[in-house]
């Protein structure tokens, strides 16, 4: 599939020169103009490049909102007030940092449901999807790093929860827990020290992130694009080239994706975030009620659906370290979910239970919100750990079109009114 | 190194192994006798190289395997050496621990009420319990506790959850804890007259429910320790010095 006809010619005698010294002008024509992508891609294709999109906001807003932030705990909340009231402009650059973040996670999880549902962990995509893995766990790091910067009653008490996850470690060795959350806070509880540290980290995720995004491309044009049938590129008539065909899907997803984005931004700033946050931190007063922010919320209800404190830290980085094993977990030879008529529904089920986790993550953790949580958090695993394995092997899987072609023209000929519009 | 010295052989693997024993004999020769007279000594290899077997690098690893694992060792050393303080740089630094001790004036607090202060950033209740908030404590059995440990810094580490045990002998009455919620750090209602104090008449947190008793101790929820007693001593009879 990296196999392709390369028809680059260089057009002037500068690009020429360039050719023979250093290709790069070749490999961006090859990997982004003629690089073969299949026919029958969907829009949920385009959230890769939305997710690029957001990185690249994140990165250019962030920057700039560094030269007007002040890391400390005296000057932290104040100077968002100050970029908030004072910068020109700044307003409206905070403003998509903080919505930018919110999206980001919006375009992620399509971006993993989609390669769920699709089977694009299978064979031979394993290791895209777990560069993918890691640049979600490293996307949630610098999240939670930055949420910690306004400084705010949440932004403290949620570093204070967050980070006291690691104190359930005494439990194994005694101490041990309490010397890490030490060395992370650089003192006895979380203060201005802390702060300043994150700030720094929070700065460097992100480069670190398009690192492994650009393996994640790189791995990606090794193997090539999965599509909706999850059957591969056999010949010609299989795909069409990158531009203009899959760069104009993309962009005109990517604008409809704005069209959103803008509107947060514009009429709803704080919608996505917490009130709370606006009371400048107190470390002698808690909020009645800690809750992070909305994209954590599904890990935040099975981290307190487990009555102990280990093992509700042990289930809720265990529910993100298990996408790690998915393509070994999946037995099944077929990729797609749409010709898996079992999983199809089982699938299904777990998002629904992923968005259910969610919205009880959002409640307080007592009576009936405990006991619905620690259900959807045990079809969470036994989706992964016992299902996925099983119904691979147990399920017949319906026919399957021979080729990406088939299943275009196919459709086609079954629907004269949908031929009509293409 | 002389090749004449190395016999004719069509396999070139062979060939380098016994160059390489034949540079080891060479060597051993030379330390021997001292730097001189290698002629002889050269002889002596030469014969020996004939008739050496060829040595796996398994069952007699060279001195070539000997550097790559010293240097390699000794470059994981310098590794770990330059790792270390950018390691420390992240613990508690000087200005932080120089306010490891505070000294805490209680004449002010009356009985029934109570006082929260700060000790290396942490919130530490003071309380001046009533009589029946002691007897509460103390009659409390060991088994009805949730963490049977004392958890207090002036006393050993196995000391039991006895309510004499989480004060001071003398002062049975001043109660001075770490405020720290053991389950996931928020501060526990329970210092205002107003406060609610949970079903044990302690302290209650709201964040995930834990309720604490009139001694400090995890009584009910996800906590899963008795509040720390902070190491303190009383200076005179109404101060205390923490830390």
């Amino acid at each position: 599939m990296a196999q392709h006809e390369d028809t680059y010619k260089p057009g002037s005698r500068l690009e020429q020169w360039l050719d023979e010294r250093l290709p790069l002008t070749r490999m961006m024509h090859g990997q982004f103009v003629d690089f073969p992508t299949p026919r029958n891609l969907n829009y949920l294709w385009t959230f890769g490049g939305i997710l690029t999109f957001c990185l690249v906001i994140q990165i250019v807003t962030g920057i700039v909102l560094a030269m007007h932030y002040v890391p400390s705990d005296k000057l932290a909340f104040d100077s968002i007030e100050h970029i908030r009231r004072d910068v020109n402009y700044g307003w409206l650059i905070r403003s998509v940092h903080a919505v930018g973040a919110s999206m980001f996670f919006v375009a992620v999880y399509v971006h993993m449901a989609r390669g769920l549902y699709y089977g694009s962990y299978k064979a031979p995509r394993e290791v895209l999807w777990i560069l993918g893995v890691i640049i979600y766990l490293l996307m949630m790091a610098t999240g939670f790093l930055g949420y910690t910067l306004p400084w705010g009653q949440m932004s403290f008490w949620g570093v204070t929860v967050i980070t006291n996850l690691f104190s359930s470690l005494d439990s194994i060795i005694p101490g041990l827990g309490t010397k890490i959350v030490t060395w992370l806070w650089g003192g006895y509880s979380v203060s201005g020290v802390t702060l300043n540290r994150f700030f720094s980290l929070h700065y460097l995720l992100p480069f670190v992130i398009v690192g492994v995004v650009a393996l994640h491309v790189w791995a990606l044009h090794v193997v090539g694009q999965n599509n909706p049938t999850g059957i591969d590129i056999k010949t010609k008539s299989d795909s069409v080239p990158m531009a203009p065909y899959a760069v104009m899907k993309d962009m005109f997803a990517l604008f409809a994706f704005m069209l959103v984005f803008g509107w947060f931004v514009f009429y709803a700033p704080d919608y996505l975030g917490h009130a709370d946050n606006y009371i400048e931190a107190n470390p002698l007063v808690t909020p009645p009620h800690i809750v992070p922010e909305w994209y954590y919320l599904p890990f935040y209800a099975i981290l307190r659906a487990v009555p102990s404190k280990l093992g509700g830290v042990a289930l809720m980085f265990g529910s993100i370290l298990v996408l790690l094993f998915l393509p070994w977990l999946d037995t099944s030879r077929v990729r797609s979910a749409r010709y898996r008529p079992i999983f199809k529904w089982l699938l299904v089920l777990f998002f629904f239970s992923f968005l259910a986790l969610g919205y009880l993550g959002s409640k307080p953790a007592e009576g009936v919100y405990v006991m619905w949580a620690q259900i959807f958090t045990t079809y969470y695993f036994l989706f992964f750990l016992v299902l996925m394995p099983i119904v691979g092997v147990l399920e017949t899987p319906s026919p399957m079109p021979r080729s990406i072609t088939e299943s275009v023209l196919g459709e086609k000929a079954a629907s004269s009114a949908m031929a009509a519009k293409h | 190194m002389n090749h004449s010295i190395v016999a004719p052989d069509s396999d070139s693997s062979l060939l380098f192994n016994r160059m390489g024993d034949a540079a080891m004999e060479l060597a051993t020769a030379r330390w021997r006798s001292g730097g001189e007279g290698v002629g002889a000594k050269a002889l002596v290899a030469h014969a020996k190289i004939r008739e050496a077997p060829l040595a796996s690098e398994a069952d007699n690893p060279n001195r070539r395997d000997f550097l790559t694992v010293a240097a390699t060792s000794w470059a994981a050393v310098g590794a770990a050496a330059t790792l270390w303080p950018l390691v420390q740089q992240m613990n508690p630094d000087a200005s932080t621990q120089a306010l490891a001790s505070i000294e805490v004036d209680l004449a002010p607090v009356k009985e029934g009420q109570a006082i929260t202060v700060m000790w290396r950033g942490k919130p530490i209740f003071i309380r001046n319990r009533t009589k029946s908030e002691i007897d509460a404590a103390a009659k409390t059995p060991i088994g009805d506790l949730k963490d049977g440990k004392a958890r207090n810094g002036n006393l050993p580490e196995t000391a039991a959850a006895t309510d004499q045990n989480r004060v001071n002998k003398d002062h049975a009455n001043w109660l001075v804890l770490v405020g720290i919620c053991t389950h996931l750090g928020c501060i526990p209602k329970g210092q205002a007259l107003a406060d609610a104090k949970g079903d044990f008449g302690g302290w209650f947190c709201p964040c995930h429910g834990s309720h604490y008793d009139t001694s400090g101790r995890i009584r009910k929820g996800p906590a899963p320790e008795n509040f720390p007693v902070p190491p303190f001593q009383f200076v005179t009879d109404s101060k205390i010095r923490i830390g």
